[in-house]
């Protein structure tokens, strides 16, 4: 159990290439927080450079109250769980388990009680005498989790531990991690690039990009209000639409965009936040053309043309409505839905 | 991949036949001739059944071995052959394992320098660099020993290079995984790396253990003392040595003595030899 602090942690490789920049996270103890971006944005390399694979080239990392820059993986009292579970082939369940105990020198008794404690929680007791190549996917993250939790460390880092398993074990495996997060309460460092996985396991969520931090904030904070235009596009799916401030006023009465601030030039708009009824008062009312319709059972997704503009944009609907493609529709919005944004920037005004 | 072109398979069974007729035939022969009276296999026609002599030629061999021609009972030869050929396989094996373990897994100075300057005496065979080995080796006071019989010979740049491409298919996670863990560098090669090669461990020493086991030159040019004799040797003392016609019955029985260590060996490591070259299981 511990706290884990960065502190302006940054990485640059040989050859003067930067992967992370001027990282500051505070994750309090007993939090999960996760880490999610695009491939290549330095979410695993930040995670890596946590566990002790990457060396740490700027800044400083705490992991309690030690600071554990130079310190060795196996000294920093960290427990990792790899994408590819890298559970070592020859051993059996048991001994993979048990290796990292059976290096720092733990009594016999003690491997024992641990390894099948951990068994019993994430229900691979029957298999502990099996090779991994005999286990499916979804049993061999499971054995790659119990290597981490025999080790009862201060802290868990997992990388992208669900992205080889299929769709339905991915949700059922999640909601799994999270319980047991939860009931352990022990301090978690997740990457992902799955934003939905994001958004559901995390206390706090981390969006990167290009190796610098977009937004802190817990999932909701960072739907609600994504601080740039990244993060708006990044988290939620179908992606936030982003509307040219000078289309918008020419089409909507004119006081109808008078909250939002000065030099909001970019109006970011959540599929979700447009409906097909007619504006109510002090809502705004916009024409579009309906180019394709996507239903998906407990909803639909409507790619369409807005009038005067040549790019789609999706409305996603909690009902599949009874319209022809081709057809022309009023979608309504409340003004609060509306989200400002400075397009040089990308920044939140 | 199934093919009902009979012909086809006729054919392609009669080229299979031909070819092991070709490798058998010769070892047949010897079989044979091992069984023979003395005199029968120089007598222009080469008898194809077997002779009334086994017994007889084989306790010769073994128990007497042929003073005159200066060669000692069989059993020291097969000895020595079999602590050379041991020493050159494990010699090999545990230096190539350790070279491409420093060559993949850390980073050092020149690292790839050294990996193609072991890759450049794969070009320089005993055969090629056999007067200067000679002198060192003499210099060294290693003649007429088990020393000087192995230690030239167990550098191993093929050996090297085939565990150097086993280890760059092994995933780094496992690596990380195992540092995580708490394993030093040795003990990941001792506990998680030698282990996973065990297949191709395998397959190496059948070829290395044929390898240290059929050397002829270098223990010819550095033994002199009939105590350190290898078999290989052995044969060609007997058929060279003494003014008489080579007493071919007996040749042939130490023959056949001699190809019984390795096949033994291949035997017993087949099915891991096998499983060695044709899968890697990671």
């Amino acid at each position: 159990m511990a706290s884990i602090t960065m502190d302006n942690l940054g990485k640059v490789y040989a050859g003067d290439v930067r992967a992370v920049t001027g990282v500051s996270i505070d994750i309090a103890d007993g939090e999960m927080i996760v880490l999610v971006g695009p491939s290549g944005c330095g979410k695993s390399t930040l995670l890596r450079m946590v566990a002790g694979l990457e060396t740490i080239t700027e800044g400083t990392l705490r992991i309690g109250d030690r600071v554990v820059n130079r310190l060795e993986p196996a000294e920093r009292d960290i427990a990792m769980v790899f994408q590819n579970y890298a559970l070592y082939p020859h051993m059996t369940v048991y001994n993979n388990l048990a290796y990292g105990l059976k290096n720092r020198r733990m009594a016999r008794a003690e491997i024992d009680r641990r390894v099948t404690e951990a068994a019993e929680m994430l229900q691979i007791g029957a298999f502990l005498d099996r090779k991994p190549r005999q286990l499916s996917g979804g049993q061999r993250q499971r054995v790659a989790m119990g290597r981490a939790l025999v080790r009862e460390p201060a802290a868990f880092l997992f990388d992208e531990p669900l992205s080889n398993l299929d769709a339905k074990l991915r949700v059922q495996m999640r909601v799994e991690i999270r319980q047991l997060q939860k009931r352990l309460a022990t301090t978690s460092l997740y990457v992902t690039h799955d934003q939905l996985e994001a958004l559901t396991l995390a206390d706090r969520l981390v969006v990167l990009n290009g190796g610098r931090i977009e937004q802190i904030g817990t999932p909701m904070e960072v739907y609600a209000r994504p601080a740039t235009t990244f993060v708006a596009g990044f988290i939620g799916s179908p992606a936030m639409n982003m509307l040219p401030a000078d289309w918008l006023r020419g089409v909507v009465a004119a006081d109808a965009l008078s909250h939002l601030p000065t030099g909001a030039d970019l109006i970011g708009l959540r599929p979700e936040d447009m409906s097909l009824a007619p504006a109510s008062d002090g809502g705004l009312t916009l024409e579009a053309r309906l180019m394709l319709l996507e239903p998906a059972g407990a909803e639909s997704h409507l790619h369409v043309k807005f009038d005067g503009m040549d790019e789609m944009f999706v409305v996603r609907l909690p009902h599949v409505p009874q319209v022809d493609e081709g057809s022309r529709l009023a979608f309504s919005l409340a003004r609060e839905a509306l989200h400002p944004f400075d397009a040089k920037t990308g920044l939140r005004l | 991949m199934v093919d009902n072109n009979r012909l086809g398979d006729l054919l392609a069974h009669l080229v299979l036949i031909l070819g092991v007729a070709v490798v058998v035939f010769p070892v047949y022969v010897a079989v044979i001739a091992s069984t023979h009276p003395p005199g029968t296999f120089v007598r222009g026609v080469m008898p194809l059944l077997p002779g009334p002599n086994a017994l007889e030629n084989y306790k010769t061999v073994i128990l007497e071995g042929r003073s005159r021609a200066g060669t000692p009972p069989i059993g020291g030869m097969l000895w020595n052959s079999f602590v050379m050929a041991m020493a050159i396989t494990i010699g090999k094996l545990s230096i190539s394992l350790l070279s491409a373990f420093a060559i993949v897994y850390f980073r050092f100075p020149f690292r790839i320098f050294f990996f193609w300057l072991i890759f450049l005496t794969l070009m320089l065979p005993v055969e090629v660099r056999i007067v200067p080995t000679f002198q060192v080796v003499a210099d060294l006071g290693m003649l007429n020993s088990f020393a000087g019989l192995s230690i030239p010979l167990i550098a191993s740049a093929t050996a090297t290079f085939l565990f150097r491409q086993f280890f760059m298919t092994v995933p780094e996670e496992l690596m990380e995984a195992a540092r995580v863990d708490g394993a030093g560098p040795m003990k990941f090669f001792r506990d998680i790396l030698v282990p996973l090669s065990i297949t191709n461990i395998a397959a190496l020493f059948v070829i290395m253990f044929i390898y240290g086991w059929n050397q002829y030159l270098w223990p010819l040019l550095i033994t002199t003392d009939p105590a350190y004799y290898t078999i290989v040797m052995g044969i060609q003392r007997m058929v060279t040595g003494g003014d008489s016609e080579p007493l071919w019955h007996l040749v042939m029985a130490t023959v056949v003595l001699a190809a019984l260590p390795p096949i033994l060996v291949i035997l017993f490591m087949q099915r891991l030899f096998v499983k060695g070259l044709t899968e890697t299981e990671k």
